[in-house]
């Protein structure tokens, strides 16, 4: 057991690291789950109305494909909370792995796993105490969530059944980050490949749930297996083994690889590089293109697949609704085509959520890059502050643009293949992913802006884009007032394909996205560095 | 002689921290200029605002003629910057980042470059996240050293460097002095400032308490005398400038004001001198004589 000494001072540690962060994420969840449950139930008073929502639900197929079927359309605690079942658990997944990561690579990445090595520390401990502490939250948030769930009303167990979608999703999603953080040098790199695997378990989730002939698809998905857990609509807890497993195996194979590397080592060696830089490399901008190009590779890529899926799915929207009154309700919704659209326009905003993903990042690195002392020297040569600035800024702007073009242009080829009109949809799906952008650079602008004004605080753009998503997903639930509505810049956003254009929002978006820059600009040049 | 530097009556503080508290300091152009301070009294501060990274709350500040504030990038183009924690970026190789920073102050001399490196023992093909702190070091020195500008900015460069590598440091900055060029040279490694440096700057708690030659600094200071008389010395008690002095039989053991030592030295002549040992005082010396007082105070100014 000599390798797992010093776990529980590694655990102390990371508990006392994280006393803030962990209980603000248990409470985010919580209350998520609990308050769109509390919503629900004053919406839908009596089976009726339930059963009629439920279907509606069910034969949207842009509702399906993004948050999941709802199995059972009288269940009360399956329609409060499908929109949190599957994206809840991606929600929780992210949370569990980043949080391994965050205790294992990114403190040995630092060096000071290093320092706490050279004493009493076992081999296995500090992954052992990452992945406790991640497990620790996730089933924190299971328990906690499920007895709030009760609390509200819902039935007892469903909601444990519920709490475990969540916390199995979470712990095999630790398991994930467990390996990739012996896998990679970096934990930004890790971190990158924990959310490939999650990424492409929703969207086999996504297929999975978009048609009864693909159904089997949803159980190559870790993110699948805690949703067909089947929380009040059956409460299948033995599903939960698969994640469960998955876990054991992914925990049991990180161990086998951090049993044969160096401390600092990933799997690939870095081979050496140039002695001499490229004649390129003499601007901060070609510093910076080195910098993000790698993650605007992998982002790119992620995109075009998910452009080409989303354009596949919405070909087979005729498909989808097989009885008479899904039907019905179809061609009271405009006919296949109005559908096809709304589906379309739904996944276009989910495209435009997760191109911000990108730009806050490439954003944020302003800040780590100044953190890490590495904007030091450079702004101790003839570089500008602006310039300096600028160079990061347009990565962020041009690596939205360029997602945003990438994913609309695979979801116009796609679609239009399937529906034999590519001449036409590969312009309209184009149009509907750019209108996206002004409400993408305003969010990138907003960490921009928070650079320049308050440094410290420059992670709060994760933060403000969390409210924007939940205003957006979730404000007509609480029924927020208007006002609160409108501060989200998604909700301004023209809804196209199928909708209408307007340009008043577009320009106000991309006005207020260059004011926040440019006063970014102004503080940053007046700051002090570091 | 022109400045490079003048600096008069900086205060920078963060929060209720005061970093710089009313500093002077002056830099000759061409010299090699001694910036001496334990950790944390404030000479990274100082060097921040020179190179226009912190704003100073108050005072005057110039650099190569400018204001580093206002004129930051232009500046830059006439001098290199070593700073004291190199980090380099983990995926591009250290040759690639000492050409980068070398093409954005101005362009560097590719020969010396490959004749620093080769100096410096510094393979130029590893990536930034391989590279040892010293290593690192050596990325950031080679860089400013091969660059053409007219001052080097150096914070406590030799921190990481090994002995044989702090000895191929001294000889390059002693060919940089051959070559006319200002260096502001910041350090707590005594024996470097003594060995390098035409002119001293001691500072103390944001405040430059001594500056000046070695040679003016050591006539402030005592210089140590052991002594062996002909017979019992007498009135040496009583000699101005004579400190700690301690007589046993005919031996004599005492510190005078180098300023008094020629009142000692007549003193001890009439005893009768047979054995005379006098140490000048070590750059050590002095400083510590800045800082005793700080060693019963724990807490010095957390200038970052």
């Amino acid at each position: 057991m000599n390798d797992f000494v010093g776990t529980s001072t590694l655990v102390r540690l990371a508990l006392r690291r994280d006393r803030v962060l962990i209980p603000l994420w248990v409470v985010v969840f919580v209350l998520m789950a609990a308050g769109s449950a509390q919503a629900s139930i004053d919406l839908y008073p009596d089976e009726k109305s339930r059963i009629e929502a439920a279907t509606t639900t069910n034969s949207s197929p842009a509702l399906v494909s993004l948050y999941g079927r709802i199995f059972d359309p009288s269940s009360l605690g399956e329609l409060s909370l499908f929109k949190l079942t599957a994206f809840g658990a991606l929600l929780v997944a992210l949370l569990a792995s980043m949080l391994v990561v965050r205790h294992t690579r990114a403190e040995e990445e630092s060096g000071r796993l290093e320092l706490l090595s050279a004493g009493v520390l076992g081999r296995y401990a500090a992954l052992t105490a990452g992945l406790l502490v991640s497990g620790l939250t996730v089933v924190l948030i299971g328990l906690l969530t499920a007895v709030s769930l009760i609390g509200v009303g819902l039935p007892v167990a469903g909601s444990f059944a519920f709490g475990l979608v969540w916390t199995s999703a979470g712990l095999a999603f630790a398991g994930v980050g467990g390996l990739t953080a012996q896998l990679t040098e970096g934990a930004r790199a890790a971190n990158g490949l924990t959310a490939i695997v999650l990424g492409v378990s929703y969207v086999l989730r996504a297929i999975g749930d978009s048609s009864d002939g693909t159904a089997w698809v949803s159980w190559l998905s870790p993110i699948g297996w805690s949703q067909q857990i089947r929380a009040y609509a059956g409460d299948r807890v033995v599903v939960a083994l698969a994640p469960l497993a998955l876990l054991v195996v992914l925990v049991a194979a990180a161990y086998a690889l951090l049993r044969r590397r160096d401390i600092g080592a990933g799997l690939v060696r870095p081979r050496p590089g140039p002695a001499t830089a490229a004649a390129s490399l003499r601007s901060p901008l070609a510093l910076a293109w080195r910098l993000h190009r790698g993650s605007l590779y992998g982002w790119g890529f992620a995109f075009l697949l998910l452009g080409l899926v989303v354009g596949n799915i919405a070909s087979n929207v005729d498909g989808f609704a097989g009885s008479e009154s899904a039907k019905e309700l179809i061609q009271k919704l405009g006919g296949v085509d109005g559908i096809t659209d709304a589906f379309l326009s739904t996944e276009m905003g989910v495209l435009g959520l997760l191109a911000s993903a990108f730009g806050i990042q490439a954003a944020l690195r302003l800040r780590s890059e100044e953190t890490a002392l590495r904007a030091e020297p450079l702004l101790a040569t003839g570089v500008t502050r602006s310039r300096w600035l600028s160079s990061h800024v347009l990565m962020a702007l041009l690596g939205t643009t360029l997602l945003i073009v990438v994913g609309g242009l695979g979801a116009g080829i796609s679609s239009g293949a399937e529906l034999g009109n590519t001449g036409r949809q590969v312009p309209r799906l184009l149009a509907a992913a750019a209108v996206q952008l002004p409400a993408i650079w305003l969010v990138t602008a907003l960490v921009v802006l928070l650079f320049g004004v308050a440094p410290k605080l420059v992670t709060a753009g994760w933060f403000l884009f969390g409210a924007f998503l939940l205003i957006g997903q979730f404000g007509s639930i609480f029924d927020l007032p208007q006002s609160v509505m409108n501060l989200s810049p998604y909700g301004h956003t023209p809804r196209l394909p199928g909708g209408d254009f307007s340009a008043t929002p577009v320009v106000w978006l991309t006005v207020i996205a260059a004011a926040l820059i440019v006063a970014g600009y102004t503080t940053f040049r007046r700051r002090d560095i570091g | 002689m022109t400045s490079a530097i003048v600096v008069s009556g900086l205060h920078k503080s963060y929060g209720v921290t005061h970093a710089l508290d009313g500093l002077d300091l002056e830099v000759a152009t061409g010299e090699v200029h001694g910036f001496l301070g334990p950790n944390g009294a404030g000479k990274s501060t100082t060097i921040r605002v020179l190179l226009g990274l912190l704003r100073g709350d108050s005072g005057d500040v110039s650099l190569l003629g400018g204001d580093p504030w206002h004129d930051a990038a232009q500046l830059h183009r006439r001098l290199a910057y070593v700073p004291g924690d190199v980090n380099l970026w983990p995926n591009l190789t250290g040759g690639e980042v000492i050409d980068l920073l070398g093409r954005l102050r101005g362009g560097l001399d590719p020969k010396k470059r490959d004749e620093l490196l080769r100096r410096f023992d510094l393979d130029p093909t590893k990536k930034g996240r391989t590279y040892s702190k010293g290593n690192r070091q050596k990325v950031a020195l080679v860089a400013a050293l091969a660059s053409d500008v007219e001052l080097l900015i150096l914070d406590e460069p030799t921190s990481g460097l090994d002995p044989l590598m702090e000895e191929v440091f001294r000889q390059c900055i002693e060919e940089e002095r051959h070559r006319d060029r200002t260096v502001l040279l910041s350090s707590h490694i005594l024996s470097e400032v003594e060995a390098l440096c035409d002119r001293i700057s001691i500072i103390r708690k944001g405040k430059v308490v001594e500056t000046g030659t070695l040679a003016d600094l050591r006539h402030l200071t005592r210089t140590s005398v052991q002594a062996e008389l002909a017979s019992s010395p007498n009135g040496l008690a009583k000699l101005p400038g004579v400190h700690g002095l301690e007589v046993e039989g005919h031996r004599v053991r005492c510190e005078v004001d180098t300023a008094q030592l020629d009142g000692l030295m007549k003193q001890l002549a009439a005893s009768g001198i047979k054995n005379l040992v006098a140490q000048p005082p070590t750059l050590e010396e002095l400083f510590l004589r800045h800082y005793e007082d700080d060693t019963a105070e724990p807490a010095l100014v957390d200038a970052r």
